[in-house]
This record gives structure tokens, C-alpha cells and sequence, in this order.
């Protein structure tokens, strides 16, 4: 590829026009991700490398076609995250000549604070839910995009579009802007910032058949393949690297699997499969009857724990 | 408005249907889309696990599935066991993909309910078939109406709690139609069931052989809602200009009615800068055509002045632009709605300074009745006069959701706090694109030396109108001030001669008067307009044409049985024999002034006594 392909990815070579299903999806995003370029003084995108961004980042690269994104996508490190991931984000961000920033909360890290020894809620309370805080004061953005989508879960189904949070990231699910029509409030004060969600109506289904539609690359671990897996409590945890020790008991051993949801390694389950493409992956969904967050293990800790993490600044 | 192709048929031949589920609290509205999600195998088998232990913990329904937690997804929701918050739900048939919005019974939380209506197509009306009709059906089914819902389902739900009884529903429906003929929807479908046992609602019920009539997901699937936008003006609202580089200016934004296509002649709605298309730019490459519902990017042949905000349009498709319009608002704070108080207004992609100038009515949503009011408190419906700062492009929002809807901003606290639907412009001549004179008002007032101003002589016919409108002109005219009168009698002779003296003419007839008026103000002269003007709303349009301070309303309140008395052309004699039709005071009302500047007695005080109380006053308030 030319560099100029590189940086202006195009779909010319997709396989199936897009049904009027995923034109309309795409439409109402694109309007939503134009909204907050044309509104707001330093947006950003977070980008966590899954399914979802990928969509996220396609369709911001068509809303501002032939500019380039106005905004830069900001990865929150845990430092945990599958190596396929970070290989993967490099690389796209430089397929679309965004700008990438990547934050790592350091003082979490100097505590010493990781999924194994601290557990999975301190571990995500301090390496995701402070550590995107911190990155968005530190830069100061005012908008930020997340690629979480209404049927997820419960109290994502009750969050705007666009969603606002008090200073200090905070969200009050009781008292959120009504939001009528496409008339989004984007007014805030000075400190107050607003989280948007362009995919708010698209559920799992919708994202994997416009990634199909549209050719947008996704990491490989979506795909089966044989790796080294632990069975621990039930769950497939894969061994990504040898910071996951053995218990007394577990012993690693290769599997067939895939991921239908990506995290932080020690806390994504496996499930075994042998959907090895995307068009394997659209029929095992259309049969599946388990939800994709079954896998993570942060949702499970505590009923209403969603809602709990997203009220204390988590996407 | 050029033909158009039938709907693009989609690959996988589903359309989309968003509905909402209202009604009043404890109805089962979340109940029903529980039951949807779960008969249309949309619900997990991990959900279902967890669903199955939180109906243990919070549940309603004893050991049974309690399907309202599905959806009622906040906690506060599941403590209390009910709906605070719009959730929006998907599911899919094999005909056709849902959204579905499940919004609050809670008049607390109607500003929630009419945010679900506000993106919906179709409503299905819950009414629990123990209780029947109630309060919140009424809110809801008039919200439902005033947001442009046009065909709803009234599910009679809990049937099975009495007895599967056919005259029960009958009645209920009875009522509810008795309710419902003056909103005026489209289609009204009754239809008995119960989602908690799921009697019609995926599946027909084997308890009621009496209902032959379809069962919900039947009507959900088969419902024509069709509106076809890209048959309808073009309407282009800019929301980004791109400019990646100095060689491209496009102008980006979703297309929210009506179709374009390079080479048509275009302009932008408020400048009224016109240009043809030069190119329909997508990602995916350029596109011959693009229609509603499409986002896209427009370059144009000309370089004009294009901002966010704009409306593009086609030149034969314009759109009215103006800054005063008639709106139904919804008030949705707990601060009360103040008439002057400046907002925010977004309509559209523009942010606008507005100000609600007069509350005309409020809705009593249980009667429909209208009441009379000051102020709009949280959920109240009211019909006002809205004022922008600077005009805006603007549609009937039955013509066109997108483009008739606002939302208001409380400037302070950025709360949304209003949402409104326009019904009509009140300054038809605003289509003309004015003219920016550079001798202006003031200009013209300087040379003059004194200011301009309406005197707006008010009271019945032979109260004495005129009579002291002429010496008010004799003394004016004796200082220097420049002056005219307007009058009754002269105008109809010309300007208003095709009008009559029904109520809808006598509107038209004040209306022009003041248009007048404000041109002679334009020039700046003091103009005396001595009409009997009955309706205070007229007298309020007039006000409202008028600058700050400029419009002096004077009552001359000399009672009906004096000016009787007087009968100087006598025609309350004619009036009487009922020769006259339509006579104020007779057989037509006269709505005293509330806030008049002046009020003259001038049947005890005589004529002379009441011009100069007049002009004192046009003194004082430095007019001249």
C-alpha cells in the first residue's frame, strides 16, 4: 500500500453494500461525531482497541473525510492488556493518521496495584476508572467519546448520547438532561465535561456485520485460534504472559477459543470456538444465547456494579 | 418537489419501527418490553440467571420471573420498583428491527416521557384494565399527540386479573376513544392483553376467543408509519464546515428532509445566498444523489458565506425565516418558564438567544382545555409567542420534525429546561430577505428631534377614541412633532377594504394596521392608531412589533351603556335591530386591557382633561 492509502483508509474494496439498517446506524453516528467536533474545544476519542472503537474510529474517519480527525484518540493503558492489542492499536492509529495518546496511571503502577494481587475491582477503580480522570484533567479535555452501546447493559440503556458529568466526571443517572430529538445540549461550564456515546444504538450484532461490511480490521484474538489457556473458576483465562502464576492445581493447556470481549488479559474469559471469521463470528452470535459481558469479570462483582463504576467515572 | 424512488429496500428487507411504551405507574409498561425481549429470544441465558435471582431480591412478583427488571436498569429503579428514566431497548423479527423506548409513568417524570416520544413513530398506550382511563393515560396520550405520534396501540394490560372479561375492555375502550377523538390520531388500536402471562402480545391468547383482532408484535410488525422525508423540501442544516485544505470548502451535515443532487440551484435559508451544488462528497465517494436521512458533505460552485447553522435548501423549497414564531412548550425544569426571560435556544444546529414574549395558553392535559396563565411550571404545556434574536429557518414541526423543534437552555445552570414544537410563523413578510439600510431609525429620529412612538387608542366604538386622538395631534402638531393618524374608517377605505368584521378579519385587519404602524415608526413619527381592536392578543402582536417603550396602549374605558348613549353613527341601533352582525359589545366580546399604559375615564373627566393626561405622560417617558 501507498502511503497515502495508509492514511485514508477507503472501503472501495468491501465485499456487501451496507443494508439500510447499517446506513442508518451510520448516519446517526456520523451526525453525533460531527456534533462534538463543531461544538466543543478539545474532544478526544478514547480508543480501547475492541470491536466497538474500531467501529468508532471507521466511522469518525467518514464523518470528517477529507480532513483528517480533528481530535486525537487517547488509549487508557492498565498495562495489562493483551500484547495483540497494543500491536493492534499502533498499527491503526497510523492506518488513520490519528493522533494517539496513550495514558498509564504511573502512581497506580508505584503502588503496585495489578489484577492478580489487588483484585479485579481496586484494579479497574485505579488503572481505568482514575486513570481516564486523570488523563482527561491532564489534557483538559471537555468531550469524549466512548464506544459503549445501549444494549450492553441496563444503565447504559438509561445514558444519553450525550452524557453529562459534574466536574469531577461525575454522573447522576437521576437527574440527566432530557434529550429530544437529535437536539443535543452540548453547553457545559468551565470544569463540567461531556461524555458521548455514537453507538449508542448499535448492538453486537450491528457491529460485527458493518465490520464485515466495511473491511475494518480487528484484533485477531476476536478470531478461534489454539491458545494457552487456565480454567480458573470456570472461566478460560488465557496466559498472555508469564505474569499470570498457576495455582496450585491449574496447569496451562492449549485450547481452541476467541474472545467476544477484550480487556485487560488476567480478567477477559475465553469462550471455545471455532469461528475463525467474521462471517463464523456473525453466525455463532445469531446462535449464541449468552451476552458478551458474561466474559468480563469486573460486571459480576456486585449487582448494579455497572451503574456503581459508571456514577464514579468509568465509560 | 421533484418525484421520488420508492424506499430503498434494505438488503436484509427489515425496516426500523421506533415505538414507545407509556402509561401510568404500575400499568406494566416494563413488564411488556420484558416480555417482548424474552418471546422474541432476545434475552441471554446469563441475563436470564441474574434476571431470575434480582426477581427474588427486588421482585413483585413472588417466585415468578419479574420481567419490569430487565429493563428498569438503575438501581434506584429496582429499590422503588419503578420507572424513572427513558430506556431504549432493540429487538428484531424477521420483519422488522425495533427500538423501543420504555418511559416513566410518574407525572414526576413526563419531561422523560416526552424525551421517548420525541424520537418515536408509534406509541403503545398501556392502561391497566382494573383502574381504566386515568390522569397519566390523558398526559400521555396528548404528549404522544403534541410530538407528532400519529397511530397508537391502547393495551389493555392485567386482563387476566379481570376474569379475561370482553365488557371490561369494552368499556375501557369506550372511554378511552370518548378521550382521544380530539387529539387526532391517525389510527387507534385496541387490543386486550397480558404481559405478564403474555396473552397477545407475541402470541394470541387461548382465554379470549372474543378479541379476533391482532396481537401486539402483529401491529408492531405490520404498522405504516412511513412518513417520506425525501419527498418533502430539502432541508440541509450545516452542522461542520471541512476544510482540510485552502482548495476544499465542503459544508457537512445530515440531510433531514427532501434530496439533492449535483448541479441543483441552491441557497442557504437566512442569508439568502444562492449557489449550485458542485459536488456530493462521501468517504465511500461521490454520491449522484443524496436524500434524507443520508450525512454528507456538499461543495458548492460559489464561494459564499456558510456557517453552522445554516439551512440549505433548494431556491423553490424555502423555508420561512423569521424571528418571532407560535410554539407549544413543554416546560421541563423546576424553575418556573418567565415570559422576557432570555434562553437559549437550539434549533436545529444553531444556538439562538430567544425569549418566550407571551404565553397565549396553557394546556390542561387531563380536559384539554386552555387556561390562562403567566408562567409554564415543570411539565406544564403551554402555546406562546417565541422571539429570537436573530431570525432563524423554520418549519411547522407537523411539516418537519427536525427543523419545527427547539429545545431551551437555561443560560445559567445549561440545563435543558424547555422543548418546543413550532406551529406557525408570525412574520410572514421575514421571507423577503430585508434590506440593511444604512439610514436607519435612529438616523431619522435625530433629525426630528423627538422620538417614535404608537399611541394605541383602545375602547369601544363611540367611547371617544378619536375624538381625543385629534386634539393629542393638534398639540403635537403645534410643538413640531411629526405625526399621523390611523384610523378605523380610513383604512378600511383602502388598504383594508377586503376585509370584514368576523374574527379571523378583524385579526388581519390589526395585524396589517400594525405593520403600518412600524413603518411609520421606521420613519420615525409619532403615530396615533385609533381602532376599537377588541382581542388583547392582537393588541399584544402589535406591542410586539414595536421597540422597547415605543408602543403606548391608552384605554379609553367609557362604559358600554354611555357609549350607547352616544351612538355618534348609530350603529348600535342598527346593531340592536340586528342589522349588524359581529358588533363589539353587542354580540362580539371586548377584552379590557390588563396592562395598559394609560387608562382614561374621559366621560367624567372630558376629552381635553384625558389629551393632556396623555401627553403629560408622553413626557415623562421622553418620547417628546
Amino acid at each position: 500500500m501507498t502511503k497515502r492509502a495508509l492514511e485514508q483508509p477507503s472501503a472501495a474494496a468491501r465485499p456487501s453494500p451496507l443494508s439500510a439498517h447499517l446506513r442508518r446506524l451510520e448516519a446517526e453516528s456520523i451526525a453525533i461525531i460531527r456534533e462534538v467536533a463543531a461544538e466543543f474545544a478539545h474532544p478526544v476519542m478514547l480508543y480501547s482497541i475492541g470491536k466497538d472503537s474500531g467501529v468508532m474510529l471507521h466511522l469518525a474517519a467518514k464523518a470528517f473525510y477529507p480532513s483528517k480527525l480533528p481530535f486525537p484518540l487517547l488509549h487508557v493503558d492498565t498495562t495489562w492488556k493483551f500484547r495483540d492489542m497494543i500491536r493492534h492499536r499502533d498499527q491503526i492509529a497510523e492506518r488513520y493518521g490519528a493522533k494517539l495518546l496513550v495514558y498509564v496511571n504511573e502512581e497506580g503502577l508505584a503502588r503496585g496495584v495489578n489484577p492478580i494481587a489487588s483484585g479485579s475491582s481496586l484494579h479497574t477503580q485505579v488503572m481505568k476508572t482514575e486513570a481516564l480522570k486523570k488523563a482527561l484533567d491532564t489534557f483538559g479535555f471537555d468531550a469524549a467519546f466512548g464506544g459503549a452501546r445501549r444494549d450492553e447493559e441496563k444503565s447504559r440503556a438509561k445514558e444519553r448520547i450525550f452524557s453529562f458529568r459534574a466536574a469531577g466526571h461525575v454522573w447522576d443517572p437521576r437527574n440527566q438532561r432530557p434529550e429530544l430529538w437529535r437536539l443535543y445540549n452540548t453547553k457545559i461550564r468551565q470544569g463540567e465535561s461531556i461524555r458521548v456515546f455514537p453507538l449508542s444504538n448499535w448492538t453486537e450484532l450491528d457491529i460485527w456485520e458493518y465490520t464485515r461490511a466495511e473491511n475494518i480490521p480487528v484484533v485477531p484474538l476476536y478470531f478461534a485460534a489454539p491458545r494457552p489457556v487456565v480454567n480458573r473458576n470456570g472461566l478460560l483465562i488465557m496466559r498472555d504472559d508469564d505474569r499470570l502464576p498457576l495455582l496450585p492445581g491449574e496447569r496451562e493447556e492449549i485450547r481452541k477459543v476467541r474472545f467476544r470481549s477484550l480487556g485487560c488479559y488476567p480478567l477477559s474469559a475465553a469462550i471455545e470456538s471455532n469461528a475463525e471469521t467474521l462471517d463464523d463470528i456473525i453466525a455463532e452470535m445469531r446462535a449464541s444465547r449468552t451476552s458478551e459481558r458474561q466474559g468480563r469479570l469486573i460486571d459480576t462483582d456486585e449487582a448494579a456494579s455497572m451503574e456503581k463504576k459508571k456514577r464514579e467515572g468509568y465509560f | 418537489m421533484r418525484a421520488t424512488a420508492p424506499q430503498h429496500p434494505s438488503v436484509n428487507g427489515k425496516s426500523l419501527l421506533r415505538f414507545l411504551t407509556c402509561g401510568s405507574v404500575d400499568d406494566g409498561k416494563s413488564t411488556l418490553i420484558g416480555r417482548l425481549l424474552y418471546d422474541t429470544k432476545l434475552i441471554f441465558d446469563d441475563q436470564l440467571a441474574t434476571l431470575e435471582k434480582d426477581s427474588k431480591k427486588h421482585g413483585t412478583t413472588g417466585e415468578e420471573i419479574d420481567f419490569a427488571l430487565l429493563v428498569d436498569g438503575l438501581e434506584a429503579e429496582r429499590e422503588q420498583g419503578i420507572t424513572i428514566d427513558v430506556a431504549y431497548r432493540f429487538f428484531t423479527t424477521d420483519k422488522r428491527s425495533f427500538i423501543v423506548a420504555d418511559t416513566p409513568g410518574h407525572e414526576q417524570y413526563t419531561r422523560n416521557m416526552a424525551t421517548g416520544a420525541s424520537n418515536s413513530d408509534a406509541a403503545v398506550i398501556l392502561i391497566d384494565a382494573r383502574k381504566g382511563v386515568l390522569t397519566q393515560t390523558k398526559r400521555h396520550s396528548y404528549i404522544c399527540a403534541l410530538l407528532g405520534i400519529r397511530h397508537v396501540v391502547v393495551a389493555v394490560n392485567k386482563i387476566d386479573l379481570m376474569g379475561y372479561s370482553r365488557q371490561v375492555f369494552e368499556h375501557i375502550v369506550e372511554d378511552y376513544r370518548a378521550f382521544a377523538a380530539a387529539l387526532g390520531f391517525a389510527s387507534i388500536t385496541p387490543i386486550p392483553i397480558s404481559a405478564r402471562y403474555g396473552d397477545n402480545v407475541t402470541t394470541r391468547s387461548a382465554s379470549m376467543d372474543w378479541y379476533q383482532g391482532p396481537t401486539l408484535l402483529d401491529w408492531l410488525e405490520d404498522i405504516d408509519v412511513d412518513t417520506d422525508l425525501a419527498a418533502k423540501p430539502l432541508r440541509l442544516p450545516i452542522q461542520w464546515v471541512n476544510r482540510p485544505n485552502l482548495d476544499f470548502r465542503g459544508f457537512s451535515g445530515t440531510i433531514v428532509s427532501g434530496a439533492v443532487r449535483p448541479g441543483d440551484k441552491v441557497v442557504v435559508a437566512s442569508s439568502a445566498k444562492e449557489s449550485r451544488v458542485k459536488r456530493i462528497v462521501t468517504f465511500d465517494g461521490d454520491l449522484a444523489e443524496a436524500r434524507a436521512g443520508e450525512a454528507v458533505t456538499l461543495t458548492l460552485e460559489d464561494e459564499i458565506d456558510i456557517a453552522r447553522g445554516d439551512v440549505i435548501t433548494l431556491t423553490t423549497e424555502r423555508p420561512e425565516v423569521t424571528d418571532q414564531f407560535a410554539a407549544h412548550v413543554l416546560w421541563m425544569a423546576d424553575e418556573a418558564m418567565l415570559p422576557e426571560r432570555q434562553y437559549l435556544m437550539r434549533i436545529g444546529c444553531r444556538y439562538v438567544p430567544a425569549r418566550i414574549t407571551a404565553l397565549k395558553h396553557k394546556v390542561d392535559v387531563n380536559t384539554l382545555q386552555h387556561l390562562a396563565g403567566k408562567t409554564l411550571e415543570l411539565n406544564e404545556i403551554g402555546f406562546c409567542n417565541v422571539s429570537t434574536a436573530t431570525a432563524v429557518a423554520i418549519d411547522p414541526y407537523v411539516d418537519n420534525r427536525d427543523t419545527g423543534a427547539f429545545i431551551l437552555i437555561d443560560r445559567f445552570t445549561n440545563a435543558t429546561v424547555g422543548a418546543g414544537m413550532i406551529d406557525f410563523g408570525l412574520r410572514r413578510a421575514t421571507n423577503v430577505h430585508r434590506q440593511d439600510l444604512s439610514v436607519n431609525k435612529a438616523a431619522r429620529s435625530r433629525i426630528k428631534g423627538h422620538k417614535p412612538a404608537v399611541l394605541w387608542f383602545t375602547g369601544l366604538s363611540g367611547s371617544g377614541k378619536s375624538t381625543i386622538a385629534n386634539i393629542i395631534e393638534q398639540k403635537l402638531n403645534a410643538r413640531g412633532i411629526h405625526t399621523y393618524m390611523l384610523d378605523g374608517d380610513n383604512l378600511r377605505h383602502g388598504l383594508n377594504r377586503d376585509l370584514g368584521f368576523t374574527d379571523a378579519d378583524r385579526v388581519e385587519n390589526i395585524r396589517r394596521v400594525g405593520e403600518v404602524a412600524k413603518l411609520f415608526t421606521d420613519a420615525g413619527v409619532v403615530v396615533l392608531c385609533s381602532f376599537i381592536s377588541p382581542f388583547r392578543a392582537e393588541r399584544r402582536m402589535v406591542r410586539e412589533l414595536m421597540a422597547e417603550g415605543e408602543f403606548v396602549e391608552i384605554f379609553v374605558d367609557t362604559p358600554i351603556e354611555e357609549c350607547m348613549r352616544r351612538d355618534p353613527k348609530g350603529l348600535y341601533a342598527r346593531a340592536k335591530e340586528g342589522k349588524i352582525k359581529n358588533f363589539t359589545g353587542i354580540d362580539s366580546p371586548y377584552e379590557p386591557p390588563e396592562l395598559a399604559e394609560i387608562t382614561v375615564h374621559s366621560h367624567h373627566t372630558g376629552a381635553e382633561a384625558a389629551a393632556t393626561r396623555i401627553l403629560d405622560y408622553l413626557e415623562a417617558s421622553g418620547i417628546v
